[in-house]
């Protein structure tokens, strides 16, 4: 059996003595689309964050092309090729929005990608191109969603890390969104993507996991995911 | 013509305010830290010049950018030893601990180099230039001029330069800047150090024409604050404005009211500008 990419073994996170995830595991093949699934509270944003080096790991392990990097901060992971789109965005709003973009690539070892690197995410998100003299925080949502998506991209990441890419958004934005996802996917990018509303990740993903109050309680295809009768009390309480 | 001549020489001071304020204000912009030793980084720079003249016999074209690399050393040295730590305590702690720094260094200045006022030979810089019935001296042309430039230069490094926009971006969200890949801590100890090295070279050229004792720094750092709330908080282009402003109104009043009197000026208009708007002039609200 080929090495996964990512290999998630019961990672816990502490906040103070609150606990963000007890116990939390998964694994992420290259190339794949997962949904990290879960109602509110249910630790994805912690998970994403443990991830990217943005709160340290209390327990269990983080495998990354074989490398433990759970002790790592997050610039080191980000120059790995791990980059988050985070929960809020939280993009650089008194700064353009090409130098938000420009800033993406600061983990850029060789700073001569960055022109192609600028003009994938513009070809991707025309929208941006023309607005690339604007300030960043006078940009509508859908625009904002696709600003950090893009700031995410400018690092060149092996995976790509989205928490609830549609969170207050327009359906017709969302759709926009997930086709955008969608093609980067088939160009080859994988995709670790945290969603409270599961119909629109499992559309798009190859696996799911999903996570009750810190824990994983399933793990699967898509398909075995969302036929699960187990799924929906995953759910209880969650505002569906 | 008086008062074209009054305004030039303002303007030629004020802009030294500028410079080593926008250091304060850089300082503040990038982490919400009041430096209060930032005068006695002044002082401490004229020094380093004073006795890079008298000790090794260099002159402004050497001793003000080795006075720039001493401050932005000390700067540097300050962050990681000091700031960095007290960051993570209470507010009180963090005002407490550059004030302390602030005594510490007019302290040591005063044990290693006693109370007594020092001063460069006024000609060191000799030589007055007549521009239309203006007189100006060239010791005041250099430092003005520099310190313009220096001023206008900082704040195109940190609007048009890839660094300055890491940097803004560590002010604006230090979580969200090394998801990027920014290190927080290299961008803020590096706002030190240029902060410092603002001072650096402000203290250079102000020892062209002013005396120095270890008590000094009080002054500058006077001064400094009221730039930096004058011209707005994290401001550079703020700084400059309010610097030459305060030059000016210094220059005006010590001429019509006497040189005792030009703090109170200066004070009295601050407090009332920030009655009418607290943000300062560039400052947002
Ligand atoms: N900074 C924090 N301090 C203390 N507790 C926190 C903090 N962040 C999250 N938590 C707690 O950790 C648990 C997991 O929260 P998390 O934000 O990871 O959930 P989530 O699945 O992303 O939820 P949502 O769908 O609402 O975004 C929750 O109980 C939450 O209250
Ligand atoms: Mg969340």
């Amino acid at each position: 059996m080929s090495e996964a990419l990512l290999r998630v073994s019961k990672l816990a996170v502490h906040y103070g003595d609150l606990v963000g995830i007890a116990e939390v595991s998964f694994e992420v093949e290259e190339g794949a689309v997962v949904a990290l699934l879960g109602a509110n509270g249910a630790g994805k944003t912690t998970t994403l964050n443990a991830l990217a080096g943005l709160v340290r790991a209390s327990g269990g392990t983080i495998l990354w092309r074989g490398e433990r990097i759970e002790e790592r901060s997050a610039h080191e992971i980000v120059a790995r090729g791990i980059a988050l789109a985070p929960e809020g965005w939280r993009l650089f709003v008194q700064q353009t929005v090409e130098q938000n973009l420009r800033l993406g690539a600061t983990a850029l070892a060789e700073r001569a990608r960055l022109a192609p690197l600028l003009e994938r995410v513009f070809s991707l998100f025309p929208r941006l191109a023309e607005r690339r003299r604007q300030s960043a925080g006078t940009l509508s949502g859908g625009e904002r969603q696709m600003l950090a998506v893009g700031r995410a991209l400018m690092s060149d990441p092996k995976l790509l890390m989205l928490d609830e890419p549609s969170l207050g958004l327009a359906p017709s934005v969302v759709d926009t969104m997930y086709e955008t996802l969608g093609r980067l996917s088939a160009a080859g990018l994988t995709l670790l993507i945290a969603e409270q509303s599961m119909e629109l990740a499992l559309e798009i993903a190859d696996r799911a996991t999903v996570l009750q109050t810190g824990r994983t309680v399933l793990s699967g295809t898509a398909r075995e995911i969302a036929e699960n009768p187990d799924l929906h009390r995953a759910y209880l309480g969650a505002a569906f | 013509m008086i008062l074209l001549q009054l305004a030039a020489d303002g303007l030629l001071l004020g802009a030294v305010y500028a410079l080593f304020s926008s250091g304060l204000t850089l300082i503040w912009g990038m982490m919400n830290v009041i430096n209060f030793a930032h005068g006695d980084f002044v002082m401490l720079a004229m020094y380093v010049a004073f006795f890079a003249f008298t000790l090794l016999k260099i002159g402004p074209i050497f001793f003000v950018p080795l006075a720039a690399m001493a401050l932005f050393g000390l700067g540097v040295l300050v962050y990681v030893a000091l700031v960095r730590h007290v960051m993570r305590g209470p507010m009180l702690a963090q005002i407490l601990s550059t004030f302390g720094l602030a005594l510490f260094l007019r302290y040591a200045a005063l044990w290693a180099f006693s109370a007594n006022f020092v001063s460069l030979p006024d000609n060191l810089v000799g030589g007055v230039y007549q521009l239309g019935g203006i007189r100006l001296s060239a010791s005041h042309l250099l430092a003005g001029g520099t310190a313009l430039v220096l001023t206008l230069g900082m704040h195109l490094v940190l609007t048009r330069t890839d660094l300055g926009s890491r940097m803004l971006a560590v002010s604006e969200d230090r979580v969200a800047a090394s998801l990027v890949g920014i290190r927080a801590e290299r961008m803020q100890a590096l706002a030190w150090g240029l902060g410092a090295a603002a001072t650096g070279v402000a203290g250079g050229l102000i020892v062209l024409f002013f005396y120095v004792s270890p008590e000094v720094g009080n002054a500058f750092t006077l001064l400094a604050f009221v730039t930096v709330c004058l011209g707005g908080f994290g401001s550079v282009p703020g700084a400059l404005i309010a610097g030459l402003l305060i030059g000016v109104i210094e220059s005006f009043s010590a001429y019509w009211l006497g040189p005792a009197t030009k703090d109170v000026v200066v004070f009295a208009l601050f407090v009332v500008l920030l009655w009418v708007r607290p943000q300062g002039l560039l400052g947002r609200a």
